[in-house]
C-alpha cells in the first residue's frame, strides 16, 4: 500500500509543482461554463422592434406599452410609413414590426373585429416564430382584459403549465449539457498526457523495472486528477445556481455523488487515449477532436436524440455525456431520486469499469 | 550460478523500408560479484542488450537470464531484483533529490533508512542538495542520484547504460571508485561505456560492434591478444605523416592517437628503420619513433578489422 499511496504522491507533485497548468485546469471549467451558459442560448430576449402606430388611441397605447416593457421585445423605434419600416429592416435594425390600421379602437369596440399586424423578419425562422407567439399572446391576453367580466359562449381554455423550468429559462436545458461537455472535456484532456509523459520523459523506462503492477499505475495516475476534478464539480455547480440561476431542486449530494462517477468515466478516457498515444501532443489532439464533437452532438442537449436518425441514436449510446445528461437533468432540474436514474448510473459505472479494464489489460509492460 | 548468461542473442528493428539488425546473435555470461563492460561505440546495440536484459525489451531469438530468472518467462522476478539505469536520465525532473529517492525507494517496498548504508558514500555526496528539483542539478550530480535510485533496493544485479557518458573527467573518475566499492558488496555490475580508456576499469569487458562481440576477455587479456609490436611515431606535418605510412605496402595498420601514430606492421623485422626511412623520404622534422605497448583501443582497432 504505501507503493501505492508514494505513487499517487509524486502524481500530486507534478500537478501541484506545475502551478500554470493547474491554474488552467482549474479556471477553464469557469470561463467555459460562463461562455457556454451565455453564449449557448435560443431563447429569445430583448429582440428589436418598431411600431407603426396609424391610430394612436387607448387602445393601441395599451398594447404598444405592453409590447415595450416585455422582457422579450425592445421598441427602439416608432415608425411612420410602411416604407419605413421595410428601411429599417433593410438596415437590419429590427426583427419585428407592429402596426396597428387607422381607427383600431373603433373597429375593436364598434366593429367587433379589430386586425394588428404582425411584421417578422424570417430569415431566422425559429426567432421569427418565437417573436410572433410571444406578441399574439401579449395582444391575446389585452384582449381578455376588454371581456372580463363578461361571459362569452363555447369557449375553450388551455391551461398551459410548465413543468420543472416555469419561467421557460434556456438555463435549464442547457446548463447539464454545458456540465456534460466540460466534464468531459477537461478530465479526459488532464490524464490523456498523464502516461505518454512518462514514455515521453523516459521515467517509464525506469518505473517498469520495479514490481510496480500496471493497474496500480493507472489507478494511481486517476487519483490526483479526481482532486482536481472534484474542485471543478463544486465551481460548476456554484456557478450554475448562482450565475446561471438554474437551482438545485433534488439532492445535493446524489447531484455530486453522480458527477463524481461522471468524472471517474472520463478520466478513463483519458488513460486509456494516453496508454496508445505516442505523444503528449497527439494524446491532447486526440482527446479535445473525438470527445469535443460526439459530446456536443449526441449528449442531446443542443439537439434531441430522439429527433436523430436510427444508427445516430444507436451511437449516441456510447456516449457517456448522454447518460450524464439525462441524470443531471432528472436530479438537477426535476428534483428526482437516485430509483429514477439508477439505469443511467449503472450504464456509466460499466462504461467506466471496462475503460479501466481495457486500459490496464492494454497498458504495455514493455517498451515498444 | 552465473549473474547473467546471454546466448545467442538476436534483435533487429524494422522500419517501413528498411530493417536493422542490432544485434546478430550475441553470446556471454558474467560472474556473480564482477564488473562486467560492455564496450562498444555509438550504435553498436549497447542499450538494445541492456533493455533486453532488463526485460524491457523482447529479442527477436536466442535466451538469456538474469540471476536465474529467464528475461521473458520470469520477468517479474527480474523487475524485483535488479537496478537499472538507463543512458539518458531518467528521473523525475520536477521533484526533489529526496522525492526521487523515497519514491524508488517504495516503489520496491522499502525505505531509504533500510538500505542507507549502501547508497550512503554515494548520497553523502548530493545530499546538501536534497531539497533541489532534481531537473536543476549538474550533470554529475545526476548521475550520482540516478546511481543511488537505481541501488536503493539492493538489487543483486546492477545494469548501468553509459553511466558516464556527458559527465566530467573527476566525476567519472569518482564514478568508476563507487563501482568498486558496491562491487565489494557482492553486486554483479554490467556497465557499457563507449570509452576505451573505462575498460582497464573493468573486470572483464566484452568489445562490441555492429551487433557482434569483438572479444570476452580480462583486459589484460585483451592487450595480450594482441601479438604485433606497436610502433609510435611523431613529426611535424602528422597528416601527411599518416598518408605516407599508410601508402606502405608493408604497413599492416596506422592509426592516429593523441599526439602519435601508432603503427603495426605485417612482418616484424625491420620494422623501425622501416619508419625511418618514411621519414626521410618525406623530409620531415621534429621526427620521434618509439616501441610502445598496445592499449585496449589499440586492441580495439585491431579487433574491428579482422
Amino acid at each position: 500500500m504505501k507503493q501505492f499511496f508514494i505513487f499517487v504522491k509524486k502524481e500530486w507533485l507534478h500537478i501541484w509543482r506545475d502551478r500554470r497548468t493547474l491554474f488552467i485546469l482549474v479556471c477553464m471549467p469557469v470561463v467555459q461554463i460562463v461562455l457556454y451558459g451565455f453564449a449557448l442560448t435560443n431563447e429569445v430576449k430583448n429582440s428589436k422592434i418598431a411600431i407603426f402606430d396609424q391610430s394612436k388611441d387607448e387602445s393601441t397605447t395599451a398594447i404598444s406599452n405592453e409590447i415595450a416593457s416585455s422582457r422579450y421585445f425592445n421598441l427602439i423605434k416608432n415608425v411612420y410609413s410602411y416604407k419605413d419600416i421595410e428601411a429599417t429592416f433593410r438596415q437590419g435594425k429590427i426583427r419585428m414590426a407592429v402596426v396597428f390600421p387607422r381607427g383600431f379602437r373603433d373597429d375593436l369596440l364598434q366593429g367587433n373585429h379589430a386586425q394588428i399586424q404582425l411584421i417578422a423578419d424570417a430569415s431566422d425562422p425559429n426567432t421569427a416564430n418565437m417573436l410572433t407567439n410571444y406578441a399574439t399572446s401579449i395582444i391575446n391576453d389585452y384582449q381578455k382584459t376588454l371581456y372580463q367580466n363578461e361571459r362569452l359562449p363555447y369557449t375553450i381554455k388551455t391551461q398551459v403549465r410548465m413543468l420543472y423550468n416555469p419561467e421557460l429559462k434556456g438555463a435549464y436545458n442547457f446548463v447539464p449539457g454545458v456540465m456534460a461537455l466540460v466534464l468531459m472535456l477537461v478530465c479526459a484532456m488532464m490524464t490523456s498526457i498523464a502516461i505518454v509523459k512518462e514514455k515521453e520523459m523516459g521515467t517509464m523506462e525506469v518505473i517498469l523495472v520495479s514490481p510496480l503492477k500496471p493497474f496500480r499505475i493507472i489507478i494511481a495516475k486517476t487519483i490526483p486528477y479526481l482532486f482536481v476534478s472534484m474542485l471543478n464539480i463544486a465551481s460548476i455547480l456554484l456557478l450554475s445556481v448562482y450565475a446561471l440561476d438554474v437551482p438545485i431542486t433534488g439532492s445535493l449530494l446524489l447531484l455530486i455523488a453522480e458527477s463524481i462517477l461522471f468524472t471517474i468515466t472520463s478520466l478513463s478516457i483519458g488513460i486509456l487515449i494516453s496508454n496508445g498515444a505516442k505523444t503528449q501532443q497527439i494524446a491532447m489532439f486526440t482527446s479535445m477532436m473525438s470527445l469535443f464533437l460526439p459530446t456536443l452532438l449526441f449528449s442531446g442537449f443542443l439537439f434531441p436524440v430522439e429527433n436523430m436518425p436510427f444508427a445516430l441514436q444507436l451511437i449516441s449510446n456510447i456516449v457517456p455525456a448522454k447518460w450524464y445528461y439525462i441524470i443531471v437533468k432528472a436530479v438537477m432540474i426535476k428534483g428526482l431520486g437516485i430509483m429514477a436514474v439508477w439505469k443511467e448510473t449503472l450504464i456509466l459505472v460499466a462504461m467506466t469499469l471496462s475503460l479501466l479494464g481495457i486500459s490496464i489489460y492494454k497498458f504495455k509492460i514493455r517498451l515498444a | 550460478m552465473q549473474a547473467v548468461i546471454v546466448e545467442n542473442i538476436v534483435k533487429s528493428y524494422r522500419t517501413k523500408k528498411t530493417v536493422v539488425d542490432a544485434l546478430k546473435g550475441i553470446s556471454f555470461s558474467v560472474d556473480k560479484g564482477e564488473i562486467f563492460g560492455i564496450i562498444g561505440p555509438d550504435g553498436a546495440g549497447k542499450t538494445s542488450l541492456f533493455r533486453i536484459l532488463t526485460t524491457l525489451l523482447l529479442a527477436d531469438s536466442g535466451n538469456a537470464s538474469v540471476d536465474g530468472f529467464d528475461v521473458v518467462k520470469e520477468y517479474k522476478q527480474i523487475r524485483n531484483r535488479v537496478g537499472y539505469m538507463p543512458g539518458r536520465f531518467s528521473l523525475y525532473q520536477d521533484l526533489t533529490v529526496q522525492e526521487n529517492l523515497e519514491f524508488f525507494a517504495a516503489i520496491f517496498n522499502t525505505s531509504i533508512e533500510e538500505n542507507y548504508d549502501l547508497v550512503k558514500d554515494i548520497y553523502q555526496q548530493i545530499e546538501p542538495f536534497k531539497m533541489r528539483r532534481a531537473g536543476q542539478l549538474s550533470g554529475g550530480m545526476k548521475q550520482k542520484l540516478a546511481l543511488s535510485c537505481a541501488l536503493i533496493h539492493k538489487p543483486s544485479v546492477l545494469f548501468l547504460d553509459e553511466p558516464t557518458t556527458g559527465v566530467d573527467a573527476v566525476s567519472r573518475k569518482e564514478f568508476w571508485e563507487m563501482l568498486h566499492r558496491l562491487k565489494l558488496q557482492g553486486i554483479s555490475i554490467l556497465v557499457s561505456t563507449p570509452y576505451m580508456v573505462e575498460a582497464s576499469l573493468c573486470d572483464r569487458v566484452a568489445l562490441i560492434q555492429k551487433g557482434e562481440i569483438l572479444s570476452v576477455n580480462t583486459p589484460k587479456g585483451v592487450i595480450s591478444e594482441f601479438k604485433k609490436p606497436l610502433w609510435a611515431v611523431r613529426a611535424n606535418e602528422m597528416f601527411r605523416l599518416m598518408k605516407a605510412i599508410k601508402d606502405d605496402p608493408s604497413v599492416e595498420s596506422c592509426y592516429p592517437f593523441g599526439q602519435y601514430h601508432h603503427v603495426a606492421f605485417k612482418v616484424q623485422e625491420n620494422n623501425k628503420e622501416k619508419l625511418e626511412q618514411i621519414a626521410q623520404k618525406g623530409n620531415y622534422t621534429q621526427v620521434e619513433i618509439h616501441s610502445i605497448e598496445p592499449n585496449i583501443e589499440d586492441c580495439f582497432m585491431a579487433l574491428m578489422k579482422e
